[in-house]
């Protein structure tokens, strides 16, 4: 098994610094439509002056470079504990190079490992498959659009919210208002409907792999997030929470299997620095690409 | 047009701030989060100050009368010669310090606040009584800005680690919009009630 370490540097400079297509044109698109000299408008201009600058100078999108949250994909043969090892020497190369900052800190003294390294820190999720090549997905989730997640049990009183379609669509309103602008608006949702506390939220997180504009192949979520974005849109939070039209640039709903008992409904909030790419390892040649 | 507003501001530049302005700040700021909020109110504003801190407070008690707090932990490289530059320097989310705010507010004469989201009423009616605005930056716009930080003049309090170290920065027209003025106004506030109204509507669809 080959040292993987330097791609995986690059694809962490990637994902920091280069904002990935879909994200970009969803947000040009959002700024065409806000009104001349609107501070929406504004905001928006120097967003995409940011994501511009970021990728001609290799610095980062932001700096809050979140939590560097891991999936990878491993053929037969590969080692896990190797991988893990690579990736995390791999973490802390990319902060001695400012293309992460240092972000892990112990829960209760609040000291800061200073090398993004910690207990369970980065995040890495392994799962081998039936391919001969290895591929990495590396999503860099910011504090400010994570302490926007939040998850439902329905039914729920508060706003009748059932144990359909609709009150999904339910919670999800509800989540979207609560966020106001504070996760760096206009974001993407990310929803995972179904399983326990911690499988509702990953599916929640998995769904922000996805490209903004595919379409969901269950016909009646794939309804549902068009809706639900087009109907977070007319709550008119708008960009930074400054009032305007566009406040997610898209909702992305994915489905498991939950107990009789449990009706979780999961949402994860991602900021407009939506930073993710997908690397594949395959006879030595490497790639790294915004996610398909 | 945007505002040019330059540090030390004084109480009339503030008083002229409204809602929804933009505006374009220079000068001398102190970047100042987390750690830095819990330790400005407990270390300074609770006091007595010890003496192993008084060379901080003496350098924050000039520099924040009519000065500027920035809710930001930036990306800083240290240069071959010594000197520190900033890589990324967007703003965080700014309410988290809500219990410090006002106090430090109050207790130093600072004019301005800039970070992200906005703050709440505490904040709000210091800003009120005392003279002082909240300035919004747009989160996220870590490289544009950190390009508006022409230099570092000075680190304190750099064991809290780096993000949450007071950097006292030259900046050059930060863009910002004006989000909480010194009149009761709160953007912020505007918004989600407007928002409000709007879900239940949506939700009685």
């Amino acid at each position: 098994m080959h040292d993987i370490t330097p791609h995986v540097v690059e694809l962490i400079k990637s994902a920091s610094t280069d904002l990935s297509p879909d994200v970009e044109h969803a947000l040009e698109a959002a700024c065409r439509a806000e009104a001349e000299g609107s501070a929406a408008r504004g905001a928006l201009e120097t967003i995409l002056r940011n994501v511009r600058l970021s990728r001609d100078g290799g610095r980062p999108i932001c700096q809050d470079t979140g939590t560097p949250i891991f999936h990878v994909w491993y053929a037969v043969g590969w080692s896990q504990r190797e991988l893990l090892k690579q990736i995390r020497a791999a973490v802390r190369i990319a902060t001695e190079r400012a293309y992460l900052r240092p972000n892990a800190v112990a829960a209760l003294s609040g000291k800061n490992s200073g090398d993004n390294t910690g207990i369970d820190f980065p995040t890495v999720h392994f799962e081998e498959w039936g391919h001969d090549y290895v591929q990495i997905g590396l999503m860099l989730k910011g504090g400010g659009s994570e302490n926007c997640g939040c998850q439902y049990s329905i039914p729920s009183a508060e706003f009748e919210a059932s144990r359909d379609l609709s009150g999904v669509r339910k919670a999800v309103l509800d989540a979207a208002c609560r966020a106001q602008g504070f996760g760096c608006a206009p974001g993407i949702l990310g929803v995972g409907v179904g399983g326990d506390r911690v499988t509702s939220m990953l599916k929640a997180k998995e769904q922000l792999f996805r490209p903004l504009g595919d379409a969901n192949p269950n016909a009646a979520l794939d309804a549902l997030e068009k809706q639900l974005h087009r109907e977070i849109n007319e709550l008119g939070i708008g960009p930074m929470g400054f009032g305007g039209r566009t406040t997610v640039l898209g909702v992305k709903i994915g489905e498991l299997h939950r107990l009789p008992a449990s009706f979780f409904v999961s949402i994860a909030y991602m900021c407009w620095a939506d930073r993710r790419k997908v690397m594949t390892i395959k006879d030595g040649s490497v790639a790294v690409l915004a996610p398909r | 047009m945007a505002v040019r507003l330059t540090v030390p501001i004084d109480e009339k530049s503030v008083r002229a701030l409204h809602i929804g302005d933009s505006v374009l700040l220079s000068g001398v700021v102190f970047t100042g989060r987390d750690a830095a909020h819990k330790y400005m109110k407990e270390t300074f504003v609770a006091g007595p100050c010890p003496a192993s801190e008084r060379d901080v407070y003496e350098a924050l008690k000039k520099g924040l009368a009519g000065g500027v707090i920035y809710h930001c932990g930036p990306v800083v490289r240290k240069r071959p010669d010594g000197k520190y530059e900033f890589v990324a320097a967007g703003p965080t989310t700014s309410i988290r310090e809500e219990p410090y705010e006002a106090a430090v507010i109050e207790h130093f004469g600072v004019r301005a606040i800039v970070g992200k989201g906005g703050m709440g009423p505490r904040t709000l009616e210091a800003c009120r009584t005392r003279g002082a605005v909240y300035l919004h930056a747009i989160g996220g716009a870590a490289t544009l800005i950190a390009e508006s930080v022409r230099e570092v003049v000075a680190v304190h309090k750099l064991d809290f680690g780096v993000p949450e170290a007071f950097w006292e920065i030259r900046v050059v027209d930060l863009p910002c919009v004006v989000t909480m003025d010194s009149h009761g106004q709160s953007l912020h506030a505007q918004i989600e009630a407007e928002s409000k109204r709007k879900l239940a509507e949506l939700l009685a669809r």
